[in-house]
């Protein structure tokens, strides 16, 4: 294992944006953008109806509206808001307005105000008649269902992944290795369950927004809170049938994203109306329209047959994942497989078969879209549960029969695309977590009195470092006159700290300290390509970009130096501040270098590189709970929650942490408290923060989060990834620490206290 | 109608409808540090402080801030940068957008409590939502701070 000391990689430092952001200076959408029409969007009230009539007179005649739009003003091209790259898995199913409206919320009309309360107004007094169609809200029953959700001729598929809009299916397909049949048939012992997870909101802090304008050479300027800066560029260019020359899209700091933000969720209103009335405009949702008309995690039903021997050996894992896409197929082809790929694997070390199929139907609900796991919190969810009972049933501690069973460094993982796991220290994590937690102490069940009884659950993760052979990473890495950078990055920054890690490898690289490193990201004008923000890509593919420009630079750099010096370019070495010739004290400043390239000069002191991957190295991790449950209420709560995380090198250590705690506490939330539950017209009940319970600092005890390190050779450093795979292991661990406690193993989430006292209740009572 | 208020300590007289709610009241007059988070006093990112006492601006009329002194963050710059480097410092910024909110609420916490236990932070920073950091570095950020108080 290559394993060096490195000055500036490894270290803990504040983020570039820190004080900014902790002085609350102006830095978001809403606050960097001038004034502009507000925007607003009439929702449907049904789930499934088509426009039958429109009418706006009334409506428009408000002081201060500008301007309504219906169907029957917006380009038909159909269009995918998913923030993928291109030919995109997710189908072409969205119009900007269109004339059948397919979930409750689903845009009517656009109002453009000079104010916000002439906006509202306004909408009030649009008068719409629906001819209301019966909706499909059961994800059960819409695969074949007679009502389709997209019964449209010009539905289009990008890519072909197995959907149909004329059987309500966005894509479908099995993959498997190995006699499932056989060796289930084969086995001491089949586990055949069943498990349901909802459509959860990222609900980050920032809402969603977006700012348009004109600028300058009367192009389209968009200034959004995306982690797609070249993705929404490109959606926008085919909404709206303009050449994506005429559009600039850039993001200012973001307030948030995990995931919601890797779809266009709102940008296409503003933009309309920009081009419409030639005047800045601007939407930002109200908390309400997030929670019902956002981009939440896929609801998914995964039923998992695992067949083991009486020894504990994990024989075959058998999974299918239904998968509810809502009303449109966003993310929706691409979020299943993680379901499978990123759970199944993590017993490679046993598996002597594996399938893994999936259906992902339309429904009339909120379309659903990605969510920090993407797909691979389903999956473990279900896979981890089965597995820790497994242990319960044969009597085996759960920590040892993970390590029986576990993918370990060299293997070969075929259910994770034939990858081989060339760094791994997944055994590792599990060891350090056991002792630091002190399972042999906390695993068993003790009754504290009064009701209530602690115990202690287990789960294991892993998950991805970007979409393999597909994402894209650039970086642009420039000399300035006084031998300081720039880098500029088409990595959006949502507030984890790309901006920073990445600038610590530029000055890793280029032997300068930190502060000598600026970061410019992302502007679709400015930034090389990249593909943005998500798939836990940034660290590893943008930062081997970065590594690799760095080195274009560097050689640059001694050229130049090496000619101003009068020998050849290998005769040279760039140490810090100065090039030197070799076995001499003759040398030249970066800063004389960087004045030599702007007189008659023919080589520029920058450097772009980009950079792709054949393989996505999974990190992994351990997560381990303590849990006091009470017996009388169901409450549970969070005592101690520690985690061991294998992401490679962590280039930043403090920014590692605390994207791990930040990933437990919001598993914490999906675990326990937050739920998603419909009306009569499928529009979800947990529409403000009233109702939809994030956790609060009194919810998630006392964590705890320590790294193993392992190698990743074809990542920058030896890092992979961080920023999803936090999210995974609670939902396993906590419901294991439930069943501990009271017997029963809650297979659908969110587990609320209401959930865990019925449960209790009908065991004393059967 | 018209109100008069101390915000930031200056003296200002404004035209409002009496509709206008604090937070709106306060972006208008440039104080871009007032976040909305959500529309149902939730999450605590519109923390300003009325005469010196912490209040969520997304539920008070601005009509009825008539009469009182109201501080933003940009009015606290100094107080806050005494100690919000120790939380940059756990890089518990993140995304930044609950941090005005949650700054003001500690400065009223630190005012009132100036060497709060780790569950007193809890519970008077509990309304103060974020979703980003896990809450955990924000704390060991306060308590770095309340702890190099003591020398």
């Amino acid at each position: 294992m290559e394993q060096r000391e490195y000055k500036v990689v490894g270290k803990s430092f504040r983020k570039k944006d820190s004080m900014q952001l902790l002085l609350g200076k102006p830095v978001y959408m809403e606050d960097v953008t001038p004034e502009a029409l507000v925007v607003k969007i009439l929702r449907s009230p049904h789930p499934n109806a088509m426009v039958q009539e429109i009418n706006t007179k009334a409506a428009k005649l408000v002081p201060g509206v500008v301007d309504i739009y219906t169907w029957e003003d917006v380009p038909k091209t159909r269009f995918a808001i998913a923030g993928q790259t291109y030919p995109e898995p997710s189908p072409y199913d969205r119009l900007i307005l269109d004339r059948h409206v397919r979930f409750a919320g689903d845009a009517v009309a656009i109002i453009a105000a000079e104010t916000e309360k002439a906006a509202w107004k306004a909408m009030k007094l649009i008068k719409v008649k629906y001819e209301v169609l019966e909706p499909v809200l059961d994800y059960h029953t819409a695969l074949d269902n007679p009502i389709l959700v997209h019964p449209e001729e010009d539905w289009e598929p990008p890519c072909q992944v197995g959907g149909s809009n004329k059987r309500n299916l966005v894509a479908s397909g099995v993959d498997a290795d190995g006699d499932v049949e056989g060796v289930l048939q084969d086995c001491d012992i089949v586990l055949d369950r069943t498990f349901h997870t909802r459509a959860f909101q990222q609900a980050m802090m920032e809402p969603f927004g977006c700012f348009t304008q004109l600028d300058r050479y009367g192009r389209l300027h968009v200034v959004s809170s995306t982690q797609i800066v070249f993705h929404t560029r490109r959606i926008l260019s085919r909404a709206l049938g303009i050449p994506k020359s005429r559009i600039r899209v850039e993001k200012p700091r973001i307030g948030g994203g995990f995931g919601a933000k890797q779809t266009a969720v709102c940008d296409v209103y503003p933009a309309f109306v920009t081009m419409k009335t030639g005047r800045p405009a601007r939407i930002i949702y109200t908390r309400e329209e997030c929670q019902i008309a956002g981009s939440p995690r896929h609801e998914m039903e995964i039923r998992v047959r695992l067949g083991a021997n009486k020894d504990g050996k994990i024989r075959v894992l058998d999974l299918y994942t239904l998968s509810n896409s809502g009303a449109y197929g966003e993310h929706g082809p691409t979020t299943v497989g993680l379901s499978g790929h990123k759970s199944i694997p993590l017993y490679t070390g046993s598996l002597e078969a594996y399938r893994f199929g999936y259906d992902v139907v339309y429904t009339n609900l909120q379309a659903a879209g990605a969510y920090r796991g993407y797909g691979a919190t389903q999956g473990i969810f279900a896979v981890e549960s089965v597995v820790n009972e497994l242990a319960e049933t044969l009597g085996i501690d759960p920590t040892l029969i993970r390590d029986r069973n576990m993918v370990r460094q060299g293997m070969v993982m075929p259910a994770y695309y034939g990858e081989t796991a060339n760094a791994c220290a997944l055994d590792r994590c599990m060891e350090h977590c056991r002792e630091m937690f002190g399972w042999e102490e906390k695993y068993p069940v003790r009754d504290m009195g009064d009701g209530k009884v602690r115990a202690a659950g287990v789960a294991m993760a892993m998950q991805g470092s970007c979409i393999s052979n597909v994402d894209v990473g650039s970086a642009t890495v420039k000399l300035s006159e006084d031998g300081t950078y720039n880098l500029i990055i088409g990595a959006a920054d949502m507030g984890t700290g790309c901006d920073t890690i990445l600038a610590q490898m530029v000055a890793e690289m280029m032997d300068c300290s930190f502060d000598d490193v600026a970061v410019f990201g992302a502007d679709t004008d400015a930034s090389p390509y990249d593909s943005g923000s998500y798939a836990s890509s940034t660290t590893y593919i943008t930062g081997k970009a970065v590594e690799k420009a760095c080195l274009e630079l560097k050689a640059k750099i001694c050229a130049i130096g090496a000619e101003m010096l009068g020998c050849e370019p290998e005769a040279v070495v760039m140490e810090s501040g100065k090039v030197r010739k070799i076995d001499t004290d003759q040398t030249v400043s970066l800063t004389d270098i960087a004045y030599r390239t702007q007189v008659g000069c023919n080589t520029a002191a920058e450097a772009t590189a980009t950079h792709s991957s054949p393989v996505s190295p999974p990190p992994y991790m351990v997560g381990m709970v303590e849990i006091e449950l009470d017996k009388r209420t169901g409450l549970v709560t969070i005592l101690d929650y520690m985690a061991v995380v294998d992401c490679g090198i962590p280039i930043n250590p403090s920014l590692a942490r605390i994207q791990t705690e930040g990933g437990i506490v919001q598993g914490i939330g999906h675990t326990l408290m937050e739920n998603v539950t419909y009306d009569s017209h499928g529009r979800p009940a947990e529409s403000s923060f009233m109702q939809y319970k994030l956790p609060t600092r009194l919810d998630m005890g006392t964590l705890k989060v320590e790294f193993e390190h392992s190698y990743e050779p074809t990542g920058p450093f030896g890092a992979k990834s961080i920023g999803e795979i936090v999210i995974n292991t609670p939902a396993p661990a906590i419901a294991h620490a439930i069943a501990r406690a009271t017997g029963v193993w809650h297979r659908e989430l969110p587990i609320t206290p209401e959930k865990v006292a019925m449960s209790l209740a009908e065991t004393q009572m059967g | 109608m018209d109100i008069k208020l101390k915000l930031n300590g200056k003296p200002i007289c404004a035209q409002i409808d009496a509709d206008t709610v604090l937070l709106d009241f306060l972006r208008a007059q440039g104080c871009y540090s007032v976040k909305r988070g959500c529309d149902t006093s939730n999450c605590g990112l519109c923390t300003v402080l009325m005469d010196g006492k912490p209040v969520l601006s997304c539920s008070m009329l601005a009509a009825r801030a008539g009469g009182h002194s109201i501080q933003t963050l940009e009015g606290l710059q100094e107080e806050a940068a005494d100690f919000v480097g120790f939380i940059a410092d756990q890089g518990a910024d993140q995304c930044g957008f609950c941090n005005p909110g949650f700054v003001m609420n500690t400065i009223a916490l630190l005012r009132e409590n100036p060497d709060p236990t780790d569950d007193e932070i809890r519970a008077y920073l509990a309304g103060n939502l974020c979703r980003c950091s896990g809450y955990d570095g924000q704390l060991r950020g306060i308590r770095n701070y309340v702890n190099s108080r003591k020398g």
